[in-house]
């Protein structure tokens, strides 16, 4: 399980803390429980990548409903303005350790939509962002490999001795909303 | 009932407060002259008329003409025939009672143009934005719209990656061109000596 650790050093270091942090990864690795969160039409994209063909669930990865439950937040679609308090709402809704997939083109930059008056120039200007997924709308394999990217970044964390603290995040750049 | 006996029975009735038939064919329209009595003629064409849908309501932007125009689409489901009504506004306070009481559907419709075009409908029960949140400066269709810069702390732009972007090829005759630009200046040099 330790394997990296011992190339990188050059010999076998048996440290208990680092010990903890993969089996405690293993395990947030391979439940990533995302948020049916589709906007748009990348939001039928997203459910293909839940259904049978993709599937999703394969790594541990299956639908939640509400953002209480959920450690991923794919963002799959055009954010208008009107949702992108809903959507930072949602965000904060999430508990520790939460990551954020901004899947498409639309939710990337605005895309096709960017010279629109309504819609939101990408969702990195409200929460911070984990993973880019481009396409618009972008294939299952796409958001599958998104996902495996996700998992990556979690394999790399040291959860158990470096706890990644809300302060320590990078500072949202999003809404001044107040939850009253 | 064609366009022409549609505006025919409508004259009829209001004689001078409704305009002449616009281009007589099948998209043909008539001018209400005054917003005032919008409701009155509404009532009478979906009662007499026939016009039991309003299908859409529009508003232009004539900011030369300085005006706002309101249209109303409207189609008979029971006798198969439309017509269309104009009316026309003043562009720096557009005000016009609502039809929300005739066509249930104008309902949003007159939000909507309310939302974009910054048009008053007196009378409306529940007038608000529907696609701009609560908030929102400006009214986005307009001519003269200038978005702000930010809503909520949220940034309206997005600085493009393809800002000084140049293309290879571009680069290539670029190149090209400035070695040209030193060989003859070289020759050149090359003969004096």
């Amino acid at each position: 399980m330790s394997k990296h650790y011992a190339q990188d050093m050059g010999s076998v270091v048996t440290s208990r803390t680092s010990f903890i942090d993969d089996i405690i990864n293993l395990a947030r690795k391979s439940s990533i429980f995302y948020l049916l969160f589709g906007l748009a039409c990348c939001g039928i994209e997203l459910m293909q990548t839940g259904g049978p063909r993709a599937d999703i669930d394969r790594f541990g990865s299956v639908p939640r409903a509400t953002p209480r439950q959920s450690d991923l937040m794919i963002v799959a679609g055009t954010l208008t303005y009107k949702m992108a308090e809903r959507c930072k709402l949602l965000f904060d809704q999430m508990a520790e350790p939460k990551y954020v997939i901004s899947m498409g083109s639309c939710a990337s930059c605005g895309g096709l939509f960017q010279a629109a008056y309504s819609v939101c120039k990408g969702v990195d200007k409200l929460i911070p962002v984990d993973i880019y997924v481009p396409g618009c709308p972008p294939r299952p394999e796409a958001l599958t490999e998104g996902l495996l990217r996700v998992q990556d970044k979690i394999v790399r964390e040291r959860w158990f001795s470096d706890r990644r603290m809300i302060g320590q995040r990078e500072p949202g750049l999003g809404v001044d909303y107040q939850v009253a | 009932m064609t366009a022409e006996e549609i505006h025919a029975q409508l004259a009829a009735k209001f004689g001078e407060r409704i305009g002449p038939l616009m281009p007589p064919n099948k998209d043909s329209w008539a001018l209400v002259n005054k917003a005032e009595d919008l409701i009155e003629i509404g009532q009478f064409c979906k009662g007499e008329l026939g016009f039991d849908c309003l299908i859409n309501l529009s508003g232009v932007d004539w900011p030369k003409k300085n005006q706002i125009e309101i249209v109303y689409h409207l189609y008979s489901y029971s006798k198969r025939h439309q017509f269309v009504l104009k009316v026309q506004l003043d562009r720096t306070a557009p005000s016009l009672p609502s039809l929300e009481s005739v066509w249930k559907s104008a309902d949003w419709l007159e939000r909507e143009q309310y939302d974009l075009l910054g048009v008053e409908f007196r009378g409306h029960p529940d007038l608000r934005r529907i696609m701009m949140p609560d908030d929102w400066v400006g009214h986005p269709l307009r001519k003269d719209y200038k978005e702000q810069a930010s809503w909520h702390n949220i940034e309206t732009t997005r600085e493009s990656p393809l800002d000084g972007f140049v293309r290879l090829d571009d680069l290539t005759k670029r190149k090209a061109a400035a070695t040209a630009a030193i060989v003859p200046a070289a020759e050149k040099k090359e003969v004096l000596q």
